[in-house]
């Protein structure tokens, strides 16, 4: 069995921000991720990146990927890609499957970063080839370079509803509407503005009840709700495309940190079922250590943050060393996103969640 | 045949210049470049059905293209199972279908 | 179906657009951005000072129309694409506006094309006087199109008409 120091898992922004910050102190870290290349979602974000200069607004998203990856390249840190992490055991053992071969981790602390997944849909015809996550399309687009079809219908309106609508039209697709089942929109107003500007229409209290199609989608049939969420039948819509997207919102990937055997609660405003954690990104298990979306669905830059967070503590336990200061400014850029009307409910529900922790975690 | 390739974007600029391979989708041949995931090779020419599911024989394709749902899986080079959203193609890769868990065409050992 | 629409009535008040006075002095920036997400690039990159955001950063910016020259530099610093630069007086019969740009392909001076409303609906046609190409400014170009003066708080977008199709493929 491999003892190591730090083992961070998931190489997505938050991992590698966490990774740069605990080796700048002088941890030994190893980053393992997945894929072939590291990275997480941060590739495929062809938007610039909204916010303060300090957090690398008008920038975007695969720049900031870039610069990460840059720097965890100048300051040596160990990276094990096409590695799968299918264990994480009693006392920071950790499985891992690297290039076919089984290998043993011991850890004296672990930082998850695994991110999130997108929530599916149910409908009739749902299965069908040409029904994917709008994430899924974003990937497909951004970082394969390649349309999964021509005519495109999004549902939901969050921002990565709208966001992706314009990377649609971007890669030169046609993006026939938008559907959202509540009676606004759920991400900004700016990105809502974007599209309609080129003629994409964005239908309010509108749902779906069908695709279309024989193997794979031809066609969709969306329908106007009432009050209740009821699909006002007669008025339903039979529309052309050959490409739906699911834009439901992203769920957290627990499923390393339920085997850990670890604390959770649940915030609606965060993505559903999230661990509990202190103010230093802790769990309720010894050593195990959170970040980013795994700990709340937020955005890349609070990721980074996080991580940064987490690598920080992590440093301060090994190195038996205070790093307040930095952990203070860290705290403040955080605040700074999490405030406004978008921001502070995310900022009440992380409050909820430490202070759930120092309730239900004896020491 | 169709190319869904994006050659041209505003945003990222001329697709990336890359080795030309071949791989063989149930037997016929297909262009590939070397760096591509089986997926994405898949979808460029067209093709979005990758398996069929084992009770009622359903088309299945991609739903995460990130390896997470695993609805993506087909059989590779006689290994079945593969997540093709994640895989990169090889020179005279083989891949097909699979009916549901698909079977072993060989040992990989 | 109920539709999202957005109209001029959504920012002509609020701190961000110049007055009907200023409008019709000269070129000056149009900022369209009226909801408190943390963000001040605009803040940041104006060169003589016109725009405040200050703290907390979700405050909506403010324009200063007296320090406003139209210089455009922020219409490719908003991650929102939200800001636009708004000349009355282009010539005796028309407006220009300059809006960011991020699609191909990339229009070319002289083109012609329909000029849209924020609903992308037809209001007249227009003609592109001027580009910033894209590799200017981390791949967001400028369009500056004329079209009659009347629509000045009604057009924000242009779809061109003649030459290419889309050649993404």
């Amino acid at each position: 069995m491999e003892e190591k120091e730090l083992v961070i898992i998931g190489g997505g922004p938050a991992g590698l921000s966490a990774a740069i910050e605990a080796r700048k102190k002088g941890v030994d870290v190893l980053l393992l991720d997945e894929n072939l290349r590291p990275g997480g979602q941060l590739f495929k974000q062809i938007h610039r990146f909204f916010g303060s200069r300090e957090h690398m607004a008008g920038v975007r998203g695969f720049v900031i990927g870039e610069r990460l990856l840059n720097e965890v390249k100048e300051l040596g840190i160990d990276v094990w890609l096409n590695s799968v992490v299918y264990g994480l055991f009693k006392d920071n053992v950790i499985g891992v499957v690297k290039e076919n071969k089984n290998i043993i981790l011991k850890a004296k602390c672990i930082i998850v970063a695994t991110g999130a997944i997108e929530n599916p849909l149910s409908f009739h015809g749902w299965t069908l080839p040409g029904v994917m996550g709008a994430g899924a399309c974003q990937t497909m687009i951004n970082i394969n370079r390649v349309l999964p079809g021509k005519k495109v219908l999004m549902i939901g309106s969050g921002n990565v509803g709208l966001i992706v609508s314009y990377q649609l039209l971007q890669a030169g697709a046609d993006v026939c509407g938008v559907i959202e089942i509540m009676p606004n929109i759920g991400g900004y107003l700016v990105h809502a503005a974007k599209i309609k500007r080129f003629g994409v229409p964005i239908y309010l209290s509108t749902t779906i009840l069908e695709a279309e199609g024989k193997e794979e989608v031809e066609g969709a049939v969306i329908c106007p709700v009432d009050n209740d969420f009821k699909p006002i039948l007669r008025k339903r819509k039979e529309i052309d495309v050959d490409l739906i997207c699911i834009a439901v919102g992203l769920t957290p990937l627990n499923e390393l940190l339920y085997q850990a055997g670890c604390l959770f609660t649940y915030k609606p405003y965060l993505g559903g079922t999230v661990a509990l954690h202190n103010a230093d990104m802790e769990t309720s298990v010894n050593g195990i250590y959170i970040a980013g979306d795994l700990s709340g669905i937020e955005e890349a830059s609070t990721a980074m943050e996080e991580g940064k967070l987490a690598g920080l503590s992590v440093a301060e336990r090994l190195n038996g060393k205070s790093y307040k200061g930095e952990k203070i400014d860290v705290l403040r850029r955080l605040n700074d996103f999490r405030i406004g009307t978008f921001g502070e409910k995310r900022r009440i529900s992380k409050e909820e969640i430490i202070k759930e922790y120092y309730e239900r975690v004896k020491d | 045949m169709k190319d869904y390739r994006i050659y041209q974007h505003p945003i990222l600029g001329k697709i990336p210049e890359r080795k030309k391979i071949t791989i063989y989708f149930n037997g016929k041949k297909l262009t590939a470049y070397e760096g591509e995931t089986i997926a994405s090779v898949l979808y460029a020419n067209g093709i979005r059905r990758l398996r069929k599911t084992e009770k009622f024989n359903e088309p299945r394709g991609i739903f995460c293209a990130i390896g997470r749902c695993t609805d993506c899986v087909m059989t590779v080079d006689g290994i079945p199972d593969v997540r093709t959203c994640i895989t990169p193609v090889r020179d005279g890769m083989k891949v097909e279908f699979q009916k549901g868990l698909g079977k072993w065409k060989k040992k990989n050992w | 179906m109920k539709e999202l629409k957005i109209d001029a009535s959504f920012y002509l008040n609020k701190s961000g657009y110049p007055s009907e006075g200023r409008v019709k002095k000269g070129p000056v920036a149009v900022i369209e951005c009226i909801e408190d997400i943390p963000c001040n690039p605009c803040e940041a990159i104006c060169p003589f000072g016109a725009i405040k955001v200050g703290f907390p950063i979700t405050n909506l910016p403010e324009l200063d129309e007296e320090r406003c020259t139209g210089c455009g530099r922020c219409i490719t610093a908003c991650p929102g694409l939200a800001i636009f630069v708004l000349n009355y007086n282009f010539s005796e019969k028309e407006a220009s506006l300059s809006i960011p740009y991020e699609l191909l392909p990339f229009p070319e001076k002289g083109d012609t094309g329909i000029c849209l409303d924020r609903d992308g609906k037809y209001v007249c046609n227009g003609k592109v006087v001027r580009v910033i190409p894209p590799e200017k400014n981390h791949m967001t170009g400028v369009v500056t199109f004329s079209f009659p003066k009347k629509y000045y708080n009604i057009v924000r977008s242009l779809k061109i008409k003649n030459g290419k199709e889309k050649n993404n493929m």
